[in-house]
């Protein structure tokens, strides 16, 4: 077989590869996504409706998104939308649960500690661990930027 | 058996596949090669407790029936060769565990079928084995978990991922009539620098192409001289890229067939670019080739498995994907 470098090889291979249809998944994640806060708003005014304010019936539409997710992902329906939906199902709280649910189910097989307890956070894990650690930076940089200008702590 | 050029090896005893057995999950019932299977399951657990159980029954299925239909008994095989994608190769040691055959584990990922048949091929032709079985499986469910995502979480497949085939194939071989094996070329590991784990087909073209270049050197012979050139699960990707380099290198291909396309269909079963997994090729050899050169419509091919030998350790470490790819020349 003739020499051939792995540079020509990769060109081959771009050109040989369909990429993904990018605007496609755009409109569909801008589309689903924008249901799910629709979705969000409308629960917001459903619970003040019931005469909850306005920062309990946020936690509340957060605390339905999440059992709905947790619901579908249980009924294997959530992966099926998520294919379509890609970003606008991922980006949400609804990805956030779906990530939490989806190992718990799937390494139940291997027992509720070393299974189900020590592979629940194997796909949020990396999000809660960054997400965490930017938080407290940030909020290391804002007390002392409040030091410096005498602003309220 | 006789060493021909470098790597390739001329059986003279000839060994015969004297049975041979495919099992498949759902979608394989759905796709254009049901009629070719010996059992098929609706029921993706198999009616196990956990997917690798479901896989391991997979071969325990398709070893028995291939060693029935051959007319021989579990104690006859003198060899079992068996390897599949998990693991230490869990799928073969709990599947054939209850078999009383002497075992030796394989591993070669998706390229596991055309290695084991050499195997058993050498062990029958040398007359270390007097029969010898060779026997491989994907589970779609039990791959996901290992190498992907856990099955439930909403993830989008790229276009050029590959879809892990649920099944198992089974081969027994001894001195007898049927379709024989006449050469093997056992291939070198080839490494282009792919790194990307959904494009499989493009990190296995190279080593195909070498393997079959390999091959017609060797054997001085060409595309055209064969009924059929069968790859294993090389994808649209894949085959698109092994065309090319062959067209590069002067010997243009002819008469190819991807497993990995004729398992299912890719316009309705939504595989994206074909399926994969060591029983996506091992079922198709053992369903729809070997049924068809049975039925004298092909009566000399060249079946290739193509593998990708890497792990989610070294994928993750950054490493590329070497390449490997296995010949076995089959004639009625």
């Amino acid at each position: 077989m003739k020499q051939k470098s792995p540079a020509a090889y990769q060109a081959m291979v771009r050109a040989a590869s369909p990429a993904s249809p990018l605007a496609k998944d755009c409109l569909l994640a801008f589309l689903t996504g924008g249901a799910v806060c629709a979705l969000g708003q409308a629960l917001v005014n459903v619970y003040m409706l019931f005469g909850k304010p306005l920062a309990d019936a946020r936690t509340c539409v957060s605390v339905t998104l999440i059992f709905l997710s947790a619901l579908l992902t249980a009924c294997g329906v959530y992966d099926r939308i998520a294919k379509y939906a890609g970003a606008g199902t991922l980006v949400p709280i609804t990805g956030f649960a779906n990530s939490m649910v989806s190992p718990a189910m799937e390494f139940r097989s291997e027992g509720y500690v070393t299974g189900l307890g020590a592979k629940l956070f194997t796909v949020s894990g990396p999000v809660l661990v960054f997400g965490i650690s930017a938080s407290v930076i940030f909020g290391v940089l804002l007390f002392f930027w409040n030091l410096l200008t005498g602003g309220a702590a | 058996m006789k060493r021909v050029g470098q790597y390739t090896l001329r059986f003279e005893r000839c060994p015969a596949i004297l049975g041979h057995a495919a099992v498949g999950g759902k979608k394989e019932s759905e796709g254009p090669l049901a009629p070719d299977f010996d059992q098929l399951f609706s029921d993706s657990y198999l009616n196990q407790e956990s997917w690798e159980k479901a896989e391991s029954r997979l071969q325990t299925e398709s070893a028995s029936l291939a060693i029935r239909k051959a007319g021989l008994r579990n104690t006859d095989i003198h060899m079992i060769f068996a390897g599949d994608l998990l693991n230490q190769c869990i799928s073969s040691t709990f599947g054939l565990r209850n078999l009383n055959i002497p075992y030796l584990g394989q591993y070669g990922a998706c390229s596991t079928m055309a290695q084991t048949l050499a195997m058993a091929a050498m062990a029958v032709e040398s007359g270390a084995a007097t029969y010898a079985a060779a026997v491989t499986s994907s589970h779609f469910c039990t791959a996901e978990r290992q190498f992907r995502t856990p099955l439930e979480y909403g993830a989008q497949r790229a276009p050029t991922a590959q879809w892990t085939a649920t099944a198992s194939g089974a081969a027994v071989l001894g001195i007898g009539t049927g379709v024989r094996v006449c050469h093997v070329t056992v291939g070198r590991i080839k490494d282009l620098g792919v790194t990307d784990m959904a494009n499989m087909g493009a990190a296995m073209a190279p080593a195909a192409a070498q393997t079959l270049l390999d091959f017609f050197a060797d054997t001085s012979t060409a595309p055209e001289d064969y009924d059929a050139i069968y790859t294993g699960d090389l994808g649209t990707v894949g085959t698109e890229l092994l065309h090319a380099l062959m067209r590069e290198n002067g010997v243009p291909l002819s008469r190819h067939k991807d497993c990995g396309l004729l398992l299912y269909d890719r316009d309705r079963q939504d595989v994206h670019a074909g399926g994969s997994g060591c029983g996506c090729s091992a079922c198709v050899l053992c369903g729809h080739i070997l049924n068809a050169m049975e039925r004298g419509e092909e009566k000399n091919i060249l079946f290739m498995a193509t593998g990708a030998l890497m792990s989610t350790t070294s994928s993750q470490q950054g490493e590329s994907i070497p390449g490997i790819a296995h010949l076995v020349h089959l004639s009625v």
